[in-house]
């Protein structure tokens, strides 16, 4: 009977689905504990830089003389979004996410009659913005071939960013990504680049306070090769590099871990409509016994 | 005052070394200085260079930087580097595209500053080569 013979498809079909996304789940699980050792491998020099930074801004002379990246460009015009997303979907709403963050941004700054400028890592972001705001979107760059993230990565944006703001080709650079909060959860993260917004030197000292690599100078203050402003004009492009870096790793290890859920709910559906299919495929099938029954007996009762 | 300085060399995708030493020798921007117990606060910028670890027991004594920056404070040296291979783990093939990039960056930079850290790390290269021939 035909109606059976299509039951018993769907069911092979949709079986097959699910083995599929259930080996993407595993695949994603994998790789999220691999970005997740990444994230945290990575934070010690996070970490040592910020209160480095810390060091020398709360030792300037007066902020005045302090480089441009520190103290913007004294203009609030032209921003510049950089929006980091995955290189692949099925990840729920991970990347449309993002995307509608920086669209409702980019819609409140145009509003506020502010210039603005797209800077795209991952293409699915790219895909998505370019549709209606192509004109917006000043580079793109796409990490797809990269395997195993790494700060070699993260350094040539930075160092496109900082060349960008040197041209005077915007003044207020924020980058948007999703933060991994824990493994059910990604939060859409914006945070400014330049200017820099310095640590303030008493919250990091508190924070520094329940740290155990914090220092106790006793007293003494730091001396500085070469003098605080030099210094900070070199710390600071780094910085970025490493927040860049930083926000690479995070939405990293948010994408795998988005993936994995969706996946395994996308595994739970298949399975609810495989036992849907199959009760209906057991009841029909026993139908059409019973018909055939039912023929049977009123055709002998016939006689 | 310990007698022993603790050494941390850090690059952007680990802790790569933790390690007590007797004294650390490294490249600072304005001039190589030596790190003993008792040093005085101080933060810097680092150029490329060799760090020589000393009394470190089986940790790699020389390690090669591409720059980066320093922090001493109470006894605690913390290297911040960009890129740190130890120098006996670099084998030929590595170090002459190390030191091809380097010319490359040499013949990029522009007068001045620039050109004179491009110059300083072709030469460390360059010396680290000859030393291994």
């Amino acid at each position: 009977m035909a109606n059976l013979k299509e039951l018993k498809n769907r069911i092979t079909s949709v079986t097959s689905t699910q083995k599929i996304t259930k080996a993407m789940q595993m695949v994603a699980a994998a790789k999220l504990r691999r970005a997740q050792e990444a994230a945290e491998q990575s934070r010690p020099y996070a970490d040592r830089m910020e209160r480095m930074i810390a060091a020398v801004a709360s030792n300037l002379p007066s902020l005045d003389t302090a480089p441009p990246m520190v103290v913007g460009s004294g203009k609030d015009d032209v921003h510049l979004l950089v929006v980091v997303t995955a290189e692949r979907g099925l990840c729920g709403a991970f990347n449309s996410n993002i995307v509608r963050a920086v669209r409702r941004r980019v819609k409140e700054l145009r509003d506020a009659g502010k210039t603005v400028k797209l800077f795209c890592v991952g293409r699915k972001g790219q895909e998505s913005l370019r549709r209606d705001l192509d004109d917006l979107i000043v580079e793109y760059i796409t990490l797809r071939e990269v395997r195993q993230l790494s700060f070699a990565n993260a350094r040539p944006i930075a160092e496109q960013i900082s060349q960008m703001f040197a041209d005077g080709e915007f003044d207020v650079c924020t980058v948007f990504y999703n933060a991994f909060k824990s493994v059910i959860s990604q939060v859409v993260t914006d945070q400014q680049l330049i200017p820099v917004k310095l640590p303030d030197p008493e919250a990091a000292a508190a924070a520094e306070s329940d740290d155990d690599s914090a220092v106790d100078l006793g007293g003494a203050i730091y001396e500085y090769e070469p003098e605080e402003n030099d210094l900070l004009g070199v710390l600071v492009p780094r910085n970025m590099a490493v927040q860049i870096y930083r926000s690479l790793l995070e939405s990293g290890a948010a994408e795998h871990a988005a993936r994995m859920t969706s996946m395994d709910n996308a595994t739970r559906n298949a399975g609810d409509m495989i036992d849907g299919l199959t009760l209906t495929y057991n009841r029909t099938r026993q139908a059409i016994i019973t018909k055939e029954l039912i023929e049977i007996v009123s055709g002998a009762e016939a006689l | 005052m310990a007698d022993k300085v603790e050494f941390e060399l850090v690059s952007p995708d680990r802790l790569l070394m933790s390690v007590e030493a007797d004294a650390v020798a490294m490249p600072g921007m304005e001039g190589d200085f030596g790190v003993l117990p008792g040093h005085a606060p101080l933060i810097t910028a680092l150029r490329a260079g060799v760090i020589e670890v000393e009394g470190a027991g089986d940790n790699p004594d020389r390690i090669y930087i591409a720059g980066g920056f320093a922090e001493i404070a109470a006894d605690r040296l913390v290297v911040l580097a960009e890129e740190a291979v130890p120098v006996a783990d670099m084998d030929r093939a590595d170090l002459e595209q190390r030191v091809q990039e380097a010319n490359e960056e040499v013949a990029a930079a522009e007068e001045g500053e620039q050109r004179r850290l491009a110059d300083g790390k072709a030469a460390v290269l360059q010396e680290i080569m000859g030393a291994a021939r």
